[in-house]
């Protein structure tokens, strides 16, 4: 008997009890598919906001995609003409493979394939498409056990609560609790059992190879659910137990392993595991890096910055309407590139990589230091915290005295140097030596949560006097703020150090001494 | 690629350790192949032709005349150059076997990084080594003085930290003495050692002049020091009890590293030298070391770029004697590029060639030449550069990698690496290996370094390195080898205070002597201190009145 002769044989609306099979359960079915078809949606439009930014767009064109493919699935629907059941769980096993996989190909795939967004949205429509026809397929699997008008609302009434209960669980539990890889996961698996159970409920309509169906909705589940257990084992992926917040972007350059994740209060970036900014108080800390070097200075005009591939600095640096070049020096491509391409951290550096007046050069800071013949009024040191043997040497008299070969008469210089809470010893260290390389320094702090107290300092190779008057339209810094940075608690006064050499690291050693308590 | 007469086995057991050979062909497994790569090394062959009597007579229009011509470009040949250049004495030749000057401080280039041949570090020199440190503040080195007038040499040329690591039982660890596992008695015997070693920094003889002085002349003669010659190291420290496994290892470490030989062959001056010699006093903490990239190499390069066109390489000296005038001094070299001898008459000559070829090829020595007495041994060295694609991986919990990186259950020492002082810290680099052949027989160390070639050496050393980074090999591109049959000279017992030792130095005629085993140790600060002695007693000779330098 085919679906066609189905259709003809039983008058329509009158229920026929010639197949067993019972509507309720079939309900249950229409709510756990509307349940994942909603998920699916959540989760590419979350996706796509994370990694290309503006939310409102993507969730408008992920939502728009999204709907008129399942119209376009419905339609499609009219074309199964024979097997109806047996299309229907195809059906269901390929939404569980396409929404199953979905986040964990759309992550892998964004550190690899160029036209991302096309990808995005094709698998979007994809989904669409296939969610598309599983109500319709399941009305016409009811057409002859109830009335039409029984068979719209009930199976209405479910798809509706299912995607209700959907876009509650979802932003309350399944994101906070299990990320949008696994919460991914977790929903194909859904899927690919409704599949399974499926070829008994709709077993008599399903005349042959019920078998072989079963073993590939018995593979999938295997498939997904190995994807489901190993999900922190991915390479790219083993970070989502490490952090907080869902990994958004990870990837390994030569240099470090960079990972953004995204979680209620915003943007983190870390550079391998170690937290460079958080998006929620990081203003508090490039305010602070940047403008007490700026004000310092006269007219800044030329500006180099030491590190700070994140261009947040940059951002704060390019306020001044001052500045007729800024040079960013800092060793990974990988990360330059990230904040001036992953549209999340281009806004919030301003898009300051695109600014005509500034030039990046992707090389070791020290080594271009001591073989580049321009000054500069203005420097901004934004190395990562000293915590390996190569980043010391970034923190050494020979650094500083090769720095010190490239400031223009009256250069100022600010400079992060951890915090002189946690790290004391270190914070005062990178003071001293400053000092032994022959500059003033000006030590300040100031507290940014994502951290703690963080510490900076401000040098010049002349006596000066701290600024005292903030610049306009700051959202951290203002006159209160600005001279209360240069006080220090008892906790944070000066201890006695070894001043930082290439040939004794004093500063690592410190380094790794004092956050030992600490982690 | 084979590795010739040699089963793989057969060659890691013979030269590493039956541990390491079984390890390395457990299973039977097929041999990896070897990176390419060549094999350097000195010129044997004219080499063993001078020792085997070879003397051409050049042509009688090959004869030239300059004032002072140098035999030999090491570091004590180019020294005097450099001491005659300083003194705007620039009417000499120098003639050099190899086609390159240098000796074993020679260095090498990769596209990466500078990386030598052999030797590779000097302590920053003390005011005492004036010579070292006249070099030195000419290369701009040095940065000034500190409030007692000792050289301060600038950061980026001190070896940066953090400087050395050892690997025991696959891991590695900070420093050279291993603290990781040390017994109380050991500690304890370590804290005897070094209190020893602090008795000689502290001694100051009648004349005010410490023990252990760099170089050896600056130091004392007095008669408790020198007895120490009279005995081995290893008597030494039995002599003291110190039994420790570590301790020892560590001593002999230092034998090895400095010397190339092992504690029983080593003079207890000597080994003590090598601790002694660095510190200026009590109160003082050990010289840093002074590094390059590309090691000494650095150093010569400086020397021979003073010297220039006065510097004919491949150009190995024959003879040097006494004129028909009875006056003058005629010098007979191979021209190795021609392959015909040509002759220099001079005034005066500096032979700066080891000791094993200045008694074949000064005529006086040669004829009054007593076999009954010994001439000093020197040690056997291979070393490998081994280009890598990129770092070795780093193992949680192990110390990082160092400049200089020993394998504790090696009988080589391990190798330093060549961007270390380069602010490279990441990608490509050089790592080189040091093999000393420590054979009690020196001449059987040079048999068994020349009965491997290539293939073998490379084999030994990335077997040996495998140990502590399994992934050695997948990173190798290339393993050029160097084989130096008379690395070192080696201050055996006896060696360093021997009259016939100091006598050697005095010049005969006007021929004049330079060279480090002069000192029967090999040390860049002795053969600049030898070679710039020779150029003064040239200078001096010609009625140059220069302050000394040497001395």
């Amino acid at each position: 008997m085919s679906a066609e002769s189905d259709t003809s044989s039983s008058p329509p609306g009158v229920p026929a009890d010639a197949t067993p099979i019972r509507p309720a359960i079939v309900f249950v079915n229409v709510f756990l598919i509307a349940t994942c078809g909603l998920i699916y949606e959540l989760l590419a439009a979350t996706l796509a906001s994370y990694v290309l930014g503006d939310s409102v767009t993507q969730f408008s064109l992920v939502i728009g995609i999204y709907l008129s493919a399942l119209g376009v699935g419905a339609w499609l629907s009219k074309f199964v003409r024979a097997d109806v059941a047996r299309v229907f769980v195809e059906v269901e096993l390929v939404v569980a493979l396409l929404g199953g996989t979905a986040a964990p190909v759309l992550f892998l795939a964004f550190a690899r394939v160029g036209a991302f967004s096309l990808l995005l949205y094709s698998l979007v429509f994809a989904i669409g498409v296939f969610v598309g026809l599983e109500i319709p397929l399941l009305m016409r699997l009811l057409e002859n056990r109830l009335t039409f008008k029984d068979i719209v609302a009930r199976v209405l009434a479910f798809d509706y609560i299912g995607s209700l209960a959907a876009s509650i669980l979802f932003p309350i539990i399944l994101v906070p609790r299990l990320g949008l890889v696994r919460t991914s996961l977790l929903f194909g698996l859904l899927n690919a059992s409704v599949g399974l159970w499926s070829t008994w409920l709709l077993g008599p309509l399903i005349r042959r190879g019920a078998t072989g169906l079963r073993i590939r909705a018995f593979l999938l589940i295997a498939l997904l659910a190995i994807g489901f257990w190993k999900a922190n084992a991915l390479t790219s992926l083993s970070e989502e137990g490490l952090y907080a917040d869902d990994v958004v972007y990870a990837r390994s350059t030569s240099y470090q392993r960079i990972v953004v994740t995204k979680g209620k209060s915003g943007f983190q970036l870390f550079l391998n595991g170690n937290l460079q900014f958080a998006s929620a108080d990081e203003y508090r800390y490039h305010e602070a890096l940047v403008h007490p070097a700026m004000l310092a200075h006269p007219n800044p005009r030329h500006v180099l910055v030491l590190g700070g591939g994140d261009g947040l600095a940059l951002r704060e640096i390019l306020k001044w309407s001052c500045v007729e070049s800024v040079t960013l020096v800092d060793l990974d491509p990988g990360m330059t590139e990230l904040s001036s391409r992953f549209p999340p951290l281009a806004e919030l550096n301003g898009h300051s990589f695109a600014d005509p007046r500034v030039s990046v050069v992707n090389r070791d800071a020290m080594i271009w230091l001591a073989e580049v013949q321009e000054s500069f009024d203005v420097a901004i040191v934004d190395f990562p915290d000293p915590n390996s043997f190569a980043l010391g040497k970034l923190y050494t008299t020979r650094f500083y005295g090769l720095l010190r070969a490239r400031l223009a008469p009256g250069a100022t210089v600010g400079i992060q140097c951890t915090s002189p809470l946690f790290a004391r010893t270190s914070y005062w260290c990178i003071v001293r030596t400053l000092e032994a390389a022959g500059f003033i320094a000006r030590p300040y702090q100031t507290p940014v949560p994502s951290f703690g107290v963080w510490g900076f300092v401000l040098a010049r190779l002349e006596p000066f006097d701290v600024p005292v008057v903030a610049p306009e339209g700051m959202r951290f810094l203002n006159d209160e703020a600005l001279q209360s940075m240069f006080r220090f608690s008892a906790d944070m006064k000066p201890v006695e150090v070894e001043i930082n050499r290439l040939d004794n690291q004093a500063l690592v050693r410190y380094y790794e001494q004092e956050w030992k308590r600490w982690d | 690629m084979g590795l010739g007469a040699w089963t793989r086995r057969d060659l890691l057991a013979s030269f590493l350790a039956a541990p390491v050979a079984a390890a390395a062909c457990r299973g039977g497994a097929a041999v990896p192949p070897l990176p390419p790569g060549e094999l350097a090394g000195p010129s044997f062959e004219l080499g063993h032709r001078l020792r085997d009597g070879f003397r051409p007579e050049p042509a009688a229009e090959a004869w030239d005349d300059v004032p002072v011509v140098i035999a030999g470009g090491g570091v004590a040949g180019l020294a005097a150059a450099w001491r005659l250049e300083r003194a705007g004495f620039e009417r000499f030749l120098l003639l050099e076997l190899e086609p390159e000057s240098g000796g074993t401080s020679r260095a090498g280039q990769s596209g990466v990084v500078a990386y030598p041949w052999g030797a590779h570090y000097i302590p920053a020199p003390l005011k005492e080594d004036r010579a070292l440190v006249a070099l030195l503040d000419e290369m701009g080195v040095l940065e000034g003085r500190d409030a007692r007038g000792e050289p301060i040499v600038a950061e980026q040329f001190l070896c940066r930290d953090p400087e050395e690591r050892v690997f025991h039982r696959g891991r590695w660890y900070e420093g050279l003495y291993l603290n990781a596992g040390a017994s109380d008695d050991d500690l304890y015997q370590y804290g005897r050692f070094v209190a020893e070693v602090r008795k000689w920094i502290a001694f100051r003889d009648g004349r005010g002049r410490r023990a252990f002085g760099l170089p050896v002349a600056a130091g004392s003669d007095d008669a408790d020091v020198i007895s120490l010659d009279r005995m081995t190291m290893a008597d030494w420290m039995g002599e003291r009890a110190l039994t420790s496994e570590r301790l020892r290892w560590y001593v002999e470490y230092a034998c090895r590293d400095d010397y190339g030989s092992k504690l029983e062959q080593t003079s207890a001056w000597a080994g003590l030298f090598y601790f002694c010699s660095r510190v200026g006093g009590l109160d003082d903490a050990a010289q840093p070391l002074v590094t390059w990239p590309e090691g000494n190499g650095r150093l010569v390069a400086h020397l021979a770029g003073v010297a220039g066109p006065r510097v004919r390489t491949r150009a190995a000296v024959t003879d040097v004697r006494v004129a028909a005038d009875g006056r003058r001094l005629e010098v007979v070299a191979w021209d190795a590029k021609t392959d015909t001898a040509f002759g220099v008459r001079c005034d005066r000559a500096i032979v700066a060639t080891p000791g094993h070829l200045t008694r074949r090829i000064v005529a006086s020595i040669r004829d009054g030449y007593s076999p009954d007495r010994p001439a000093p041994a020197y040690g056997a060295w291979m070393v490998a550069n081994i280009h890598l694609s990129d770092r070795p991986k780093l193992r949680p919990g192990n110390f990082p990698m160092c400049w200089d990186n020993v394998l504790v259950e090696s009988p080589s020492l391990g190798y330093v690496v060549a961007t270390h002082q380069t602010e490279l810290d990441r990608g490509p680099t050089v790592l080189t290996y040091y093999y000393p052949l420590t054979d009690s027989n020196a001449r059987e160390g040079q048999r068994r370094l020349l009965s491997a070639g290539r293939d073998e050496w490379a084999e030994v050393a990335l077997s040996d390195l495998s140990m502590a980074h399994p992934d050695v090999r997948e990173l190798a591109t290339r393993v050029d080898v160097m084989r130096w049959g008379h690395a070192m000279v080696r201050p055996e017992p006896g060696a360093v205070w021997d009259d016939a030792r100091r006598r050697a130095a005095a010049p005969i005629g006007g021929v004049h002597f330079a060279h480090t085993d002069l000192s029967r140790i090999a040390l860049f600060e002795e053969a600049l201190a030898h070679g710039v002695r020779a150029g003064e007693e040239v200078l001096a000779a010609l009625g140059f009145r220069v302050e000394a330098l040497a001395g």
